[in-house]
């Protein structure tokens, strides 16, 4: 079978019988077997895909189908599915069934695509290289010895390996757009509100947004059409109309792109990630846009507001992991303080606690202010000192990463040399806008590039449209 | 030292409290879990109150207006902009490991609840502060021999929370306090009251100081207290120990105690407090909701009139006495229903006689409260009516017509009181008749009249009565007869 991109090329192949729906979910499920080693799904919804297979198949003779009719898609093991496991890849959850879909994804099956399974993440999504799972490290299919990238790294490495079409993840700070990075896919993350969140299991509220990974510009905007839009269940979720990003064209428009000059001279900057960007502005050039360095002094800013502020919000979404009305317990546990201590240190991994105490500590009495406010007052000057770059220029462009994708257990004792891998993605989280890493070649060892456009919030379509004309022309 | 040698007036006590009023809207404070008090345990818990992963709090704008109700009752300065809080904690009946509040942003600041004492002083109690909140479930600790049980069914029931200013000085004004709370609820209904039931809780904060100090003394808080009366006891209990304390030297330090009803004491709980850090922060899953003053005059449009525009109405417009106001404004649904009848008529003094006598006697022997009451306000009106129509006398009304239309409350009063052979008669030939037949029975009477015994009249209007049987209008029947008496 064909290595589809697209979903329009899947659609129009079962119209003409090319192919079957039932036969493309066989496909996939034979390629999630012969790649098990690379460790991408926790659980494949085998029986529930075959059976909706066979009928969106008569759905789509009839003419009954909806849009995502023939997308077979994968879920971030945070987002939750009813009636089905969701751990958050933690042993605090690993046997818990939810009892309600999240928005996004009723949203996908009220246009029939298929749910194939369940995919490896980063332990209640923190982490840049899926190695914090409780349930293993996913391999990267383009060198087995490398990380994923997270903490969507069973996302990126399931559509990366054709394991299925495309896949939802969740970004908080760049969980969606590294990894996709890391594994040559596009990856998007919405602005902040712009999908429900109601559904996904929270790591940072203020920061969290869901994202899909896909092979192509054409399935993130029909994806993003289908799961945007307000919901009653997120007071969060924005009322602004979502728009019809598949039609949305940027063609023959000389656009201007900033590109923050510190990103480029950094230390630690992969040498053929450099070139790689510099490529891609005198690419842009030649398309005819502008191009220009701009300075952004907040850089090493970024990074402990990020930490401060999604840990403090951390420490308090995951308080509801106890041990007390479901998931995992303790089996040492003999009173209220030792269900919840206990049922916590084992159940837990130990990023998660590293945040929840980092986070804790910057709520506590007598810090609160000197972190935390002082954090929440940064993090609205880089949103201001953004929207004043926005003015002026279209697009901020930057590399995803400083680095390809790199060895397992590089970083994994070196917490501080993990979190800057987020370093440049973290910044659109910060600022609440909209952000896609796009496949942008491989470095000398064939490991993919990622290349980051920034837009404004809700300029979605105009970014889509834009990345979609500089990788085609 | 003997209690008798304290001189317990030299002190002063200074007390605060801090009340939680369970909301009556129809679903949760953050989902739509509906509230009922009572359910068997663990029924209404959807996802949201059981705070299952990936679950988001919805806001619940009846909420919000509840509390502005209760702000303006209590004169309170409404905030623009309202800001939800995280308080964090770790308890068995709190699924989500934190409770959503107001930290230092609450709904309504600045206020003050008027009290009347014994003695007839109106006293001002500062509100320092309303906020917004979220119930917790329930742990029972006595229902299992091995567990605690957990009933979520409370959590997520949204709370106001009515912090005094330390305006209180002792049980008896706390208790007069905590009544005009519950009747300002209860006129806004907004909360059932009940502190049986917990709808209603009260916490404490008591010191005392020697009068005239410029500093309060240790403060101490009291936990427990299931009713007013028991407020009241142990608030008096506690100025009386911590008095005793000083007085033997003791330092007084900061802690939390619990009431004993039976023994009418309060005993020092398990200290935890001090400990505690509840880490507050900004509830991120709630953008601030804003609150214009255009919202907040739609919201005094939906407010009832409250019992002290009410008390000044019936005092002074409509010539109640002080007291007869206060009975009648002390339950809402007595002062409805007494509105109502004023509706249906002019006489208010009639009015406010049958709610409080014959009504509230009828309920009293039934033990039935106004709501249950069979008969209809205009009823009521319709027998005063009658009454001041003359077409029936007062005391026919009251030990007849009223116990009848009990009996068939469908039928109208008017066909009652004919059925019943009670109309009075004021035909003035009619009466005529019978009283010239009275004249004419004692001939030798009318001289003794007519020379100055007035008092004759009376045996007169006897006869003019036994010859009606009683149909007689006295009033129209007596000016009759001393005008035939003054002719002859």
């Amino acid at each position: 079978m064909e290595r589809y991109t697209h979903l329009q090329s899947i659609q129009s192949d079962i119209k003409s019988d090319k192919i079957s729906l039932p036969q493309l979910v066989e496909y996939y499920l034979k390629n999630i077997e012969d790649k098990k080693h690379l460790n991408a799904f926790l659980e494949v919804f085998t029986e529930d895909a075959k059976s909706a297979a066979v009928n969106i198949q008569q759905k789509i003779k009839q003419g009954k189908a909806g849009k995502l009719a023939g997308m077979v898609i994968g879920l971030k093991d945070n987002l939750c599915y009813k009636g089905h496991k969701v751990s958050a890849s933690s042993k605090i959850l690993e046997s818990f069934t939810s009892i309600y879909s999240a928005t996004a994804v009723e949203r996908l099956l009220a246009e029939d695509a298929i749910i194939i399974g369940r995919l490896n993440c980063d332990e209640f999504a923190m982490g840049a290289s899926n190695e914090n799972s409780a349930f293993g490290t996913v391999l990267n299919d383009a060198d087995n010895t490398k990380v994923s990238g997270g903490s969507s790294g069973g996302c990126a490495v399931a559509v990366q390996a054709d394991l299925c079409l495309a896949a939802l993840g969740s970004d908080t700070g760049g969980s969606v757009r590294q990894p996709a990075g890391f594994c040559g896919v596009y990856g998007l993350k919405p602005t902040y509100g712009r999908i429900s969140r109601w559904g996904l299991i929270a790591y940072a509220s203020s920061f969290d947004i869901i994202g899909p990974l896909t092979k192509s510009v054409d399935d993130a905007q029909i994806l993003l059409e289908v799961i945007s839009g307000a919901d009653e269940y997120d007071a969060t979720s924005s009322e602004k109309p979502v728009d019809v990003y598949s039609q949305a064209s940027v063609s023959g428009q000389k656009l201007k792109i900033a590109y923050i000059k510190e990103t480029i001279e950094m230390d630690g900057l992969q040498p053929e990630v450099k070139v790689n960007i510099e490529k891609s502005i005198e690419r842009l050039r030649a398309q005819g846009h502008t191009v220009e360095p701009v300075s952004f002094d907040m850089l090493d800013k970024l990074i402990p507001i990020y930490y401060t502020l999604t840990t403090a919000e951390a420490s308090s979404n995951l308080a509801r992991f106890a041990g007390m009305h479901y998931g995992f317990r303790s089996s040492n546990a003999h009173d209220f303080e030792s269900t919840i201590r206990k049922s916590r240190s084992e159940g837990f991994g130990a990023e998660v606690k590293r945040r929840i105490m980092l986070g804790t500590f910057v709520l506590s009495e007598g810090y609160y202010d000197a972190y935390y406010t002082k954090a929440q007052k940064v993090r609205n000057l880089v949103k201001q000192k953004t929207d004043e770059i926005f003015s002026q220029y279209d697009f901020i462009m930057s590399p995803t990463s400083p680095t390809s994708a790199f060895k397992i257990g590089e970083k994994s004792d070196d917490p501080l040399a993990m979190y800057l891998a987020d370093i440049f993605t973290v910044h659109a989280n910060i600022a609440g806008c909209a952000a896609i890493s796009i496949p942008n070649g491989v470095d000398n060892n064939n490991m993919p590039i990622g290349l980051q456009f920034m837009a404004k919030s809700f300029d979605e379509a105009r970014l889509l449209a834009f990345v979609k004309n500089f990788r085609s022309e | 030292m003997s209690e008798n040698s304290i001189d317990y007036s030299k002190y002063q006590a200074v007390i605060g409290l801090e009340v939680h009023a369970q909301m009556l809207t129809k679903s949760k404070a953050y989902c739509s879990d509906a509230y009922d008090y009572g359910s068997d345990p663990n029924t209404i818990i959807g996802p949201i109150s059981l705070g299952h992963p990936g679950t988001l709090p919805k806001h619940n704008k009846e909420v919000v207006n509840y509390a502005i109700k209760m702000g303006l009752a209590a004169h309170c300065h409404i905030a623009e902009y309202q800001y939800y809080a995280r308080k964090n904690y770790f308890y068995g009946d709190l699924p989500k490991g934190y409770q959503i509040t107001q930290d230092k942003t609450p709904i309504c600041t600045n206020g003050y609840i008027e009290i009347k004492t014994k003695e007839g002083a109106e006293k001002k109690i500062g509100i320092t502060r309303i906020h917004m909140e979220e119930d917790a479930g329930k742990s029972m600790h006595d229902q299992d021999l091995y567990d605690t049980l957990i009933d979520l069914n409370r959590a997520g029931v949204p709370l106001i929370e009515i912090v005094s200013e330390p305006d209180i000085r002792s049980g008896e004004e706390a208790y007069l306090y905590l009544t005009e709370i519950k009747k300002l609820l209860k006129y806004l209904e907004i909360c059932d009251g009940n502190m049986e039931e917990g709808s209603l809780r009260c916490d404490a904060n008591i010191s005392v100081m020697i009068k005239g100090a410029d500093k309060f003394g240790t403060k101490v808080e009291v936990k427990n207290m299931n009713s007013f009366r028991n407020v009241q006891r142990a608030i008096d209990h506690e100025i009386k120990r911590q008095i005793e304390a000083l007085e033997a030297g003791e330092k007084l330090h900061m802690e939390t105690r619990t009431f004993d009803a039976l023994k009418g004491t309060t005993a020092a709980m398990r200290s935890k407090e001090g400990a505690s850090d509840y880490r507050y922060f900004p509830e991120p899953d709630l953008p601030p909701l804003r609150i214009t003053p255009v919202y907040i005059d739609s919201i005094k449009l939906l407010m009832p009139e409250l019992p002290k525009a009410l008390f000044e109405k019936y005092t002074k417009q409509s010539g109640l006495n002080e007291y007869d106001a206060n009975v009648l404004i002390d339950d809402k649904d007595t002062a409805t229903y007494f509105e109502e009848v004023l509706s249906h008529t002019k006489n208010t003094k009639s009015a406010a006689n049958w709610v409080m006598v014959n009504v509230r006697s009828y309920l009293n022997e039934q033990a039935l409260h106004i709501k249950q009451f069979i008969i209809k306000p205009a009823q009521i009106a319709e027998i005063i009516a009658l009454i001041d129509d003359g077409k029936v006398s007062h005391s026919a009304a009251q030990q007849k017509i009223f116990p009848a239309l009990i009996e068939s409350p469908s039928s109208s009063v008017l066909s009652i009181a004919e059925s019943l052979n009670l109309i009075q008669e004021s035909n003035s030939d009619e009466l005529q008749v019978w009283i010239d037949a009275a004249i004419a029975k004692f001939p030798e009477k009318i001289a003794e009249y007519k020379a100055g015994k007035v008092s004759l009249v009376g045996l007169f209007m006897g006869e003019v009565m036994k010859a009606s049987k009683g149909k007689a209008d006295p009033k129209v029947a007596s000016a009759l007869l001393k005008e035939t008496l003054d002719k002859k």
